[in-house]
C-alpha cells in the first residue's frame, strides 16, 4: 500500500471545485427531475406558477397498458430505442470497432492511418455539420444512391422509406471511433509474446481471436458496451436527421422526451419519462457490471 | 503472419472502411465551391469562391464563428482542464474511501442525467443565477457537463507522474499546493492538453446548451448561427452557403484534434490499465 501524499481534508480541498459543479449541474437536475415528475408543471398557464402535486399520475399515464404501445407513446418509443441501440451501438459500433482494432493490431503504416483518421473525423465533426452531411448523403439524389446506381441498384428515399435503418447506419458511422480507439488501446496492452506463441503452435486467426484476445478483452468490452449503450440511449442527434419521423418511426426516447418537454412543454410528464429512462439506464449499467465481474471471477 | 493473402484482405477491408467513412463527407468537398450546389454531389461546372465570399460578408455569422465560439470554447476548455486536473490529483494522491469507483460512478451518472430532460432544471438554475443570455452561463453548464469524463481521462495522466518527484518535493518542505503547481502539473501538461482539446472540440460543436440559454443573436456561437443561412421566406436552408460555413466551422477543430491525437496518441482513462 502506497503512502498517501494528501491528507483526507486536503484531497477534498482539491476536489472541491469539481464537487461544486457536480452538485449544481448533475445532482441538482437529477433531484429536480424526480421532484418535478410528481407534479403537473407546464410552461404556461396556471400550472406554471403553482404546479400541483399529482402523485404517480404522470407514471400511470405513461404506463397506461391500453395504448402505451401506440405510435407516439412511450412503449412504442422504447421499442424503437431498443432497435436503435442494438443495431447501431452493439452490432454497429462495437463490432465494427473491434473488427478494425483487431485487423490493425500491431500494424503501423498508411492503411491504418487512413482508417483511423477517417473514423476519428466522423466522430469529431460537430453535430450540426454531420447532420447536413448525412441529409445530403441520404437524399434521393445523394451520394449513397449515386453509388448504388453505379452498381445497378434502384435509388431509394432512405430517410422516408427506411428511417430506422438510416439512423442506425448514421450512428454507426458517427460513433465507431470510440470503440475502435478503446479496443486498440486494450489490444496494445496485450504482450505480443502471447500471439507469437500461438503462431508457433499453429493457431488460426479465428482461434487466436477467440482463445486469446477475447478473454483478455472482456473487461474492456464491458466498459465499452456500458458507455456506448448509455450514450446511444440518450443521443439526440437523430432528431437533426429525421425529427423523429416520418410518422414517429424514429421517435426514439430522447426525441420523445424532447417533444413532450420542450415542444409541448409538459414538464411534469417529460420529467417522469426522464426518470423512467434513468432507471432503465441504471439497470443496464448494473447488468453489464455484474456480468463483467462474474466473468472476471471465472477467468482469474 | 504477413502472408500476401492477408495483405490483400487487409487492403480490401481498408478500402471498404474508407468508402464507408468518407462518402458521407464528399458533399463538403464540392458543394462549398459550387454556386449552384444542390444536395447531390456534382463537380461544379465553374468552381468559385462566391459561397465563401457571401458567408464571410455576413457579420453576425462571422462574429459567431470568430468571437462567440472561441470565447465559449476556450472558457470551457480552461475551466474544465483546471478543475479536472485538481480533482484528478486529489483523487489519485489522497485516501478518500471509494475513490477507485468514484469516477466510474460519476461517468455513469453523467451519461444518465445528460438527457434533454435535464435541460429544464438547468434552464431554471441559470435563470435563477441571472445568467441567461450570457457566455458565462453557457460556459458554466458546459464545464459541469464535461467534468466527469475529463476527470476520468485526466486520472490516467496523474497516475503516470512518478510519486517520487512529489515525495522529494515534500521532503524539501513544499506545501501540497506548491507540489501540485510546480511538480505534478508541469509533468502532466500533455495530459492537460489532450483533455483540453477534447473539451474544446466538444464545446465547439455543442448546440443544445447555447441554443436554450442564449437569446441575443450577437452572443450566439457558430453552431447556432447556422440558422442565419436559412431562407427567411421559405424557411429552407440555403445549402450552398451552409456548406461553405460548415467547412469554415469544422476545419480548425478537426485539424487541431488530429494534430493532438497524432502527437500524443489517444489515451484512455485509468480503467484501461489493469
Amino acid at each position: 500500500m502506497q503512502k498517501a501524499i494528501l491528507s483526507r481534508e486536503l484531497s477534498l480541498l482539491f476536489l472541491a471545485p469539481a464537487l461544486v459543479f457536480i452538485a449544481l449541474f448533475l445532482l441538482y437536475p437529477f433531484f429536480s427531475i424526480i421532484q418535478m415528475s410528481f407534479t403537473n408543471q407546464t410552461l404556461v398557464g396556471a400550472n406554471a406558477i403553482n404546479p400541483q402535486n399529482v402523485g404517480f399520475q404522470n407514471y400511470v399515464e405513461l404506463f397506461n397498458t391500453k395504448d402505451w404501445m401506440r405510435q407516439g407513446e412511450m412503449g412504442h418509443s422504447l421499442w424503437l430505442t431498443v432497435q436503435f441501440v442494438i443495431g447501431s451501438a452493439l452490432i454497429g459500433q462495437a463490432m465494427l470497432g473491434l473488427g478494425i482494432a483487431t485487423a490493425f493490431n500491431n500494424r503501423k503504416g498508411l492503411l491504418r492511418e487512413i482508417v483511423f483518421t477517417l473514423a476519428i473525423a466522423a466522430w469529431i465533426i460537430p453535430d450540426v455539420v454531420v447532420a447536413f452531411a448525412w441529409f445530403a448523403y441520404l437524399d434521393p439524389e445523394g451520394t449513397l444512391n449515386m453509388m448504388l446506381q453505379a452498381i445497378g441498384i434502384q435509388p431509394l428515399d432512405w430517410l422516408f422509406d427506411y428511417p430506422m435503418f438510416s439512423i442506425i447506419l448514421f450512428n454507426t458511422w458517427r460513433g465507431t471511433a470510440f470503440s475502435m480507439l478503446l479496443f486498440s488501446s486494450a489490444l496494445a496492452s496485450i504482450p505480443p509474446s502471447y500471439m507469437e506463441t500461438a503462431d508457433v503452435i499453429g493457431a488460426s486467426p479465428w482461434q487466436k481471436f477467440r482463445d486469446i484476445l477475447l478473454p483478455l478483452l472482456r473487461r474492456y468490452i464491458a466498459t465499452d458496451l456500458i458507455l456506448i449503450t448509455l450514450w446511444t440511449f440518450n443521443t439526440f442527434t437523430p432528431f437533426l436527421l429525421t425529427g423523429g419521423g416520418p410518422i414517429n418511426r424514429t421517435n426514439v426516447i430522447s426525441i420523445y422526451t424532447y417533444s413532450v418537454g420542450l415542444r409541448f412543454f409538459e414538464f411534469g410528464k417529460a420529467s417522469a419519462i426522464a426518470v423512467v429512462v434513468m432507471l432503465i439506464n441504471l439497470v443496464l449499467a448494473s447488468i453489464y457490471l455484474f456480468v463483467s465481474r462474474n466473468q472476471q471471477g471465472k477467468t482469474a | 503472419m504477413k502472408s500476401p493473402m492477408q495483405r490483400i484482405l487487409l487492403t480490401g477491408f481498408t478500402v471498404i472502411l474508407a468508402v464507408f467513412f468518407v462518402t458521407p463527407l464528399l458533399w463538403f468537398v464540392f458543394a462549398p465551391f459550387n454556386p449552384q450546389a444542390s444536395l447531390s454531389v456534382t463537380i461544379p461546372q465553374s468552381p468559385s469562391l462566391a459561397n465563401f465570399e457571401e458567408v464571410l460578408s455576413n457579420e453576425m455569422a462571422m462574429r459567431g464563428l470568430l468571437q462567440n465560439s472561441v470565447i465559449i470554447g476556450i472558457g470551457t476548455m480552461v475551466g474544465t482542464s483546471l478543475i479536472a486536473a485538481l480533482a484528478a490529483y486529489g483523487i489519485s494522491r489522497g485516501t478518500l474511501p471509494g475513490r477507485k469507483i468514484l469516477t466510474y460512478v460519476l461517468i455513469l451518472f453523467s451519461s444518465v442525467v445528460s438527457g434533454t430532460a435535464s435541460m429544464v432544471p438547468i434552464f431554471k438554475l441559470i435563470y435563477d443565477l441571472g445568467l441567461i443570455d450570457t457566455h458565462i452561463g453557457v460556459i458554466l453548464v458546459m464545464i459541469g457537463g464535461s467534468i466527469p469524463s475529463a476527470i476520468f481521462i485526466m486520472q490516467d495522466f496523474v497516475e503516470s507522474v512518478p510519486r517520487s518527484y512529489e515525495e522529494a518535493a515534500m521532503v524539501a518542505g513544499a506545501s501540497p499546493l506548491q507540489i501540485f503547481r510546480d511538480v505534478t502539473f508541469p509533468v502532466m501538461r500533455p495530459g492537460v492538453l489532450v483533455v483540453g482539446i477534447w473539451v474544446l472540440v466538444g464545446a465547439w460543436g455543442s448546440f443544445l446548451t447555447p441554443f436554450i440559454l442564449l437569446r441575443n443573436i450577437k452572443l450566439m456561437p457558430a453552431s447556432v448561427t447556422f440558422f442565419l443561412f436559412y431562407d427567411l421566406e421559405s424557411g429552407m436552408p440555403q445549402i450552398r452557403l451552409i456548406s461553405a460555413y460548415a467547412v469554415l466551422y469544422t476545419i480548425p477543430v478537426l485539424l487541431l484534434y488530429l494534430l493532438i491525437n497524432w502527437r500524443y496518441g489517444f489515451r484512455f482513462f485509468g480503467g484501461i490499465k489493469q
